[in-house]
């Protein structure tokens, strides 16, 4: 690891060589804390007697809280004003390091709001061309082998707002926020398909969910023999409601629509149904007029978390590029990093193991020289795709597409060391 | 180890044991250790559960609609956020396109998008009205198909929608689709 780090240096003049200096904080927060200020008067006065070490701290609690300091890492909401349960909100990509989501921050997209399921209530049902169809209950399924797997879940439309003529200013979990990874435990669905017995004609299973509007997604009975699951538990803890409580099906690196929530039924069928969201929503308009539809893998992408849009560098000197790559075709391979707009890359340190459909984490020590700067990240997974610039990507699907990008994200540094959204 | 089956006695007994050691080692079914909890469905109770409607028309319930009844339904619950005319409201835009599918702001319509006929059912029953789910009758939903298809230029204003007729519609953009998977 150590190695690759300093060949990635070599080969990189702009970045720092030998003799980093003390790991410490470079970025400003762009919020200042409030309710900090008691604390904070008291180290005024008296730098050397801070109050917690003197009165009683807080009692235990039952299922313990973030920090009152950390209130500002939160999801980014933006619903339907004439219906507040549609839209989406983002995961705070900016504020998190390391993989894992936590189940709190997970990004959320809901059409009609988040059901609160009575768990003894709830059934799921796989039916249609199967020898028997049947039904299975909570306390059934959690007697099921069950395995447990570190994914990512990504909406088809995270991003969407690069397809804009212009770079739009905001936070990176703001944009590019509808991704979040999490460790999900759950029943292989093809142990419940087995025990239904599918009938040979059977080629789409269409998932639904039992919120209002019990949303439908058709999805290639392959897939679903070959790694799905039926999710019940998210992060260790059972599924948090918005995240679709008391199960919701996995599709390992596809879009996230298709990971339907709330989970009710399975119909297997001869041909997809053609529902609203996968003819309508969910394909993707081609400078042709003729649209993608089906297209499920989501590509091969990264993103510089840190430094990142309205973040500042508050001095020149050498600074920690973090960042998050993924792919649905498997393991993230390799992610580069240029801090001259593509000019030159040099190869970020991986976070070890890179697992297949996963975030990887990656980092880069940069000496900023205190000029202006533009930082990139391209990623490449383990099947050779290679993260397209923005332009090639527009060469090849026009602006209209709406889902599925995943171009090359700029940060441009400006010489007072603010950093802004670029193309 | 060589000589262990030397008598007569000892080499039937071998024989047996090998006869029988196939069923004592043989693998587990790939299904023994699989807990088999799935209860079946109740057909009649699955039957009236069920919401997917196929481009075909299966799952399509018995029932009729109108394009005027359509109206009347589509002024009650869906205009609110739609717009009267299915255009100019806070929700998506119905009808009325004019900027082409090759333009980089199409639109994106009932009338000018929308592959197949029979998503409207299966989109309007399971979804609509939002503030009330599922709650529409069969007729109902299929007089909003009626009348938003109407107001697509897609069926003439004394149309009827029923189970037959709403799958038999060819929609204009049915083949503006390249399938991916």
């Amino acid at each position: 690891m150590k190695r690759s780090r300093d060949e990635s240096l070599e080969q990189f003049p702009v970045a720092a060589g030998s003799g980093l200096p003390e790991r410490r904080r470079f970025l400003r927060r762009g919020l200042i804390l409030a309710g900090a200020t008691s604390a904070a008067d008291t180290l005024a006065q008296n730098p050397g007697d801070l109050p917690w070490l003197h009165v009683p701290g807080q009692p235990f609690s039952t299922y313990g809280q973030p920090s009152p300091y950390e209130r500002y890492t939160a999801r980014r909401i933006s619903s339907n004003r004439a219906v507040a349960g549609n839209g989406v909100s983002f995961t705070p990509l900016e504020e998190l390091e390391g993989t894992v989501t936590p189940n709190g921050l997970h990004f959320e997209r809901h059409h009609n709001g988040v059901p609160q399921i009575d768990p003894e209530r709830h059934r799921l049902t796989v039916h249609g061309r199967v020898r028997q169809p049947l039904s299975f209950d909570m306390k059934s399924l959690l007697r099921y082998p069950m395995r447990s797997q570190m994914l990512f879940i990504e909406c088809g439309g995270n991003s969407n707002a690069g397809w804009h003529a212009e770079p739009i200013q905001r936070p990176v979990g703001s944009v590019h926020g509808l991704v979040s990874c999490a460790e999900w435990t759950g029943v292989p669905l093809s142990i419940l398909l087995d025990e239904a017995g599918v009938d040979d004609s059977a080629s789409w299973v269409i998932a639904e969910g039992a919120d209002a509007g019990a949303m439908n997604m058709s999805i290639p009975l392959a897939k679903m023999r070959d790694d799905c699951m039926v999710a019940l538990y998210q992060n260790g803890e059972r599924l948090r409601p918005e995240n679709g409580y008391p199960m919701r099906l996995i599709v390992p690196g596809w879009e996230g629509v298709l990971h339907v929530k709330w989970l009710q039924r399975l119909e297997l069928a001869d041909q997809p149904v053609m529902s609203r969201n996968e003819t309508s929503k969910y394909t993707e308009l081609q400078p042709s007029g003729k649209a993608r539809q089906f297209t499920f893998t989501m590509d091969c992408k990264s993103l510089i978390t840190s430094p990142s849009h309205g973040q500042a560098l508050s001095r020149s000197g050498v600074h920690q590029v973090s960042g998050l790559a993924w792919s649905g075709h498997g393991r993230i391979a390799r992610v580069e990093v240029s801090v001259d707009g593509g000019m030159t890359w040099a190869d970020a340190v991986l976070q070890s193991p890179a697992q297949p459909r996963c975030f990887t984490r990656f980092r880069m020590p940069w000496r900023w020289d205190g000029r202006p700067a533009l930082l990139k990240s391209r990623a490449t997974d383990e099947a050779g795709h290679v993260q397209p610039e923005r332009v090639a990507l527009l060469a090849e699907r026009g602006r209209a597409g709406y889902f599925h990008y995943n171009a090359i994200v700029a940060w441009a540094v400006d010489d007072d060391g603010l950093v802004s959204h670029s193309y | 180890m060589t000589d262990w089956y030397r008598t007569a006695t000892e080499r039937v007994l071998a024989l047996v044991l090998l006869a029988l050691l196939p069923a004592c080692t043989a693998p587990a079914t790939p299904t023994t250790d699989r807990p088999q909890l799935g209860v079946a469905a109740d057909p009649d109770l699955l039957g009236r559960q069920l919401l997917n409607v196929f481009p075909d028309g299966r799952g399509l319930p018995p029932g009729r609609g109108t394009v005027a009844d359509g109206a009347r339904l589509f002024a009650q619950h869906c205009a609110g956020c739609h717009g009267r005319d299915g255009r100019g409201g806070s929700a998506d835009e119905l009808t009325g396109a004019t900027r082409p599918l090759t333009s980089v702001d199409a639109d994106k319509t009932i009338g000018s998008y929308w592959p197949y006929a029979t998503t409207l059912f299966d989109f309007i029953r399971r979804t609509k009205p939002m503030n009330a789910p599922g709650t529409l009758e069969a007729d109902e939903v299929y007089a909003l198909c009626a009348w938003l298809l109407h107001a697509n230029g897609i069926v003439q204003a004394d149309a009827v929608i029923d189970a037959h007729t709403l799958p038999a519609i060819r929609m204009p953009n049915r083949d503006g689709f390249i399938r991916i998977e």
